[in-house]
């Protein structure tokens, strides 16, 4: 009782018909292109054996890259093809969501498909080949009326594994764009909402189990030549796919999508914007979860009309410069550099999210440690964690020219761990983020960067080509721009960590908005 | 002896695995209108691959081979298939489907209107002795050895053709079985006036059904003739496949003596 007394559990159940749409929309879409695709090619290759085993050990190749993968691969391939598109025949399309995930998915349910078919092909009894050959059937109809009808139950096997896969990896797509059951997931990994993690966890579970049983069905009817039983199964997934689609259609459609990237401190902003937007009449809807990689691109694209990046981000890793500026210089040039792509720097909120060397107080006073270059001749014996970009990222490529750091050890982490791990002892430094309301939380310190290794880190709002003079826009932000103080959004990310009701991300911005509004 | 051969082989030779392994060597014989022959020889002999050819489940290296006067090298493979009826060793039957689908298949794939083939199955089950309504819709494994290779002859038989040709068709089945379809198949093929080539590596069973014997031996036609013909023969192996029925005959008559002989 008390569990399911959480508001959560109701707010997670507002989302469904929106996350569970998408997802069964996009494992739909996946699992038919798939199918188009593997059968005839199992059906070509199954008398080739070279094909066979090129097709076999291909499919075999894409299942061994992790699912997160092979799906944000597919998002710069679409890009680079639909710029071609353009140049070449003047048609531009979206790479961004439904396309490449339908794409990646499509491609991951090849392999049990593949496999299953020619197996099950070539399982079929020579005699009855001979048979059929003798009452004169060509190989068209034997194909059709004994070898697939024979082979069925292997194949529907690989079917419904393949099914049940996609259904399983679909949850990877939001990253790049495609909403699904993964927004749960993802929202609730990086706010700390274990209601949200497991609603996603339990949604795309009882999804795949109930297109593998539907699948059987169809199997049993055909197997059976039960016309009852497979016209029950075939009517039962087109009543999901309807179901699916119709609150979809009657939604109103929304003009403004705003992105966020995959943490908390994001999904809190975009959270805010949309608030903003709503409250000035525009319809809005967030799209959370994105990659890095991808959020720009796609706002670059028009994919997404605005969100929140920061100016050393885009810096370093966007536009790959190493050369360090004052704060407010390079403001000024990635404003220019950014114009030149049609994208507009609105404006700052008014804080820094930079990445800093964090350490618990105490200890750092006792060491006298209070800057980098302080900490450069004791890292020999210490160890260090940051997230699992940050060791990649130009910015610690910097800070090691610059300090000459040599750490005994350095780990990876996820981000929400990170903090506690060296609030214990388990590591004595992290690449934390300036912003996070967990230092003040495990009372922790972030030391100087006398040197300027790391570039200034203001939150700026980006707004997408299209939105460029959208005035209604621009005015409905306006009242964010400069008044987010580092303070203030610490407590709201630490807020935003809670693992209660008031800590869902539209609780905080509520509260932010209440905080900053009136300044 | 009838006038024209409906199958003719004419110098017919057939190698496997490039070369390596001769299946029939140079094998010239002719099966007149109405003819029940009968194909004698071990395994390896040479003999399934002598009926593949007729209809082209095989296609011959050399040679020429005739079926109703035309040369099957010019005749659509798919469709000299169709006018010929194939019953296969253990059946053959589709395990998918039910004996009226196995028996109606021929005429389906030929394009006859559903409600035709239906009466057609009908007309065949009672030809082969089977009761229409407990066997028209059971699947193949639901069947007996002996019902399965019924349904197998009533599936050959569906698209009415002139020839028939019989892999070892009641090789598999028990002796009582094996008598009472051979005899039955006997019965239907005057009936019909079908022209027939059985295989059977039982010299018994052959002299008890067939018009005509041929024996085969490392893919050589050793001879050919009627029961009688064939025991004059002065070859060794000919001789060898004939003592064995033969024997059975002598034991069989003393000691199954009939009244008043003994």
């Amino acid at each position: 009782m008390s569990i399911f007394a959480d508001p959560r559990w109701s707010e997670a159940l507002g989302h469904l018909p929106d996350y569970l749409g998408n997802h069964v929309r996009v494992s739909v879409a996946a699992l038919v292109l798939g199918l188009l695709v593997s059968l005839p090619l199992a059906i070509i290759a199954r008398h080739r054996p070279v094909m066979r085993g090129g097709l076999l050990g291909l499919a075999s190749i894409v299942q061994t890259v992790p699912g997160l993968a092979l799906l944000a691969l597919f998002y710069p391939l679409l890009l680079a093809l639909a710029a071609l598109s353009l140049s070449w025949f003047g048609v531009s399309f979206s790479a961004f969501g439904f396309l490449p995930a339908v794409l990646a998915l499509a491609l991951y349910s090849m392999l049990p498909v593949l496999r299953n078919t020619i197996t099950g092909l070539q399982g079929v009894d020579a005699a009855i080949l001979e048979a059929a050959q003798g009452v004169g059937m060509t190989p068209r109809q034997s194909l059709f009326t004994v070898e697939l009808p024979l082979a069925l139950p292997v194949m529907m096997a690989g079917i419904r594994t393949s099914a049940v896969w996609v259904i399983g990896t679909a949850t990877l797509s939001t990253p790049i764009g495609q909403t699904s059951l993964g927004n749960y997931i993802f929202a609730g990994l990086q706010t700390q909402n274990w209601v949200f993690v497991l609603f996603g966890c339990l949604a795309a579970a009882v999804l795949a189990l109930a297109v593998d049983q539907l699948l059987a069905l169809i199997e049993g009817g055909l197997r059976h030549r039960s016309r009852f039983r497979a016209t029950l199964g075939g009517v039962g997934i087109a009543a999901l796919v309807a179901a699916t689609l119709t609150p979809n259609l009657v939604r109103p459609q929304t003009n403004y999508i705003i992105g966020a990237k995959t943490f908390a401190e994001q999904y809190v902003l975009s959270a805010l914007m949309a608030q903003r937007l709503k409250k000035a009449g525009l319809s809005a809807t967030t799209r959370e979860g994105l990659g890095s990689n991808v959020i720009f691109e796609a706002l670059a694209a028009d994919d997404i009309d605005v969100y929140i990046d920061y100016s050393g981000t885009l810096w370093a890793n966007q536009f790959h410069r190493t050369d360090i500026k004052p704060r407010q210089e390079l403001l000024a040039e990635l404003k220019t550099i950014l114009a030149k792509q049609n994208i507009t720097l609105l404006g700052e909120l008014g804080f820094e999210n930079a990445y800093a060397l964090v350490m618990p107080r105490k200890r750092a006073e006792q060491l006298g440690i209070r800057t980098v270059a302080d900490l450069a001749s004791r890292a020999a014996n210490m160890s260090i964690a940051g997230d699992y970009e940050f060791f990649s990222r130009p910015e610690w490529a910097a800070l090691r020219r610059a300090y000459g750091l040599s750490f005994r050890g350095q780990r990876q982490m996820q981000p929400d761990f990170m903090y506690a791990a060296v609030a214990s002892g388990e590591v004595d430094v992290i690449a934390g983020y300036t912003s996070d309301g967990l230092i003040a939380k495990y009372d922790l310190v972030v030391l100087g960067d006398p040197r300027h290794a790391i570039p200034p880190y203001d939150a700026i709002v980006l707004l997408a080509p299209k939105r460029a003079n959208d005035e209604a826009l621009r005015k409905a932000l306006a009242p964010l721009l400069g008044k987010i103080d580092i303070a203030t959004m610490r407590e709201a990310n630490l807020r935003a960590s809670g693992n209660d009701a008031a800590s869902s991300p539209d609780a905080v911005a509520q509260w932010l908005w209440e905080k900053v509004g009136k300044r | 002896m009838p006038t024209t051969p409906l199958i003719a082989y004419a110098h017919v030779g057939k190698t496997f695995d490039a070369g390596r392994v001769v299946a029939v060597d140079d094998v010239s014989l002719e099966v007149a209108e109405g003819e029940l022959l009968a194909i004698v020889g071990g395994s390896g002999s040479g003999k399934t691959t002598l009926l593949r050819l007729a209809n082209r489940l095989i296609e011959a290296d050399s040679g020429t081979i005739t079926v109703e006067g035309e040369d099957v090298r010019n005749v659509d493979p798919i469709l000299l298939r169709r006018r010929i009826g194939y019953v296969f060793q253990s059946g053959g039957l589709f395990p998918h489907l039910s004996v009226a689908g196995n028996i109606g298949i021929t005429p389906k794939l030929l394009g006859t209107r559903p409600a035709e083939i239906s009466v057609r199955v009908d007309e065949l089950l009672d030809l082969v002795r089977l009761d229409r309504t407990p066997y028209r819709d059971r699947l193949p494994h639901e069947l007996s050895g002996g019902q399965r290779q019924r349904v197998g002859v009533a599936r050959a038989l569906a698209a009415r053709p002139r020839i028939m040709l019989m892999d070892e068709p009641f090789g598999a089945l028990d002796p009582l079985t094996r008598d009472a379809l051979g005899d039955d198949f006997r019965e239907l093929h005057k009936k019909l006036g079908l022209t027939t080539v059985m295989i059977t590596h039982d010299m018994t069973e052959a002299i008890l059904l067939a018009d005509r014997i041929a024996i085969m031996c490392d893919g050589r036609l050793l001879a050919q003739g009627t029961p009688a013909e064939l025991s004059k023969s002065d070859d060794a192996y000919v001789g060898e496949l004939l003592r064995t029925p033969r024997r059975q005959a002598e034991r069989l008559s003393a000691l199954l003596p009939r009244e008043g002989a003994a």
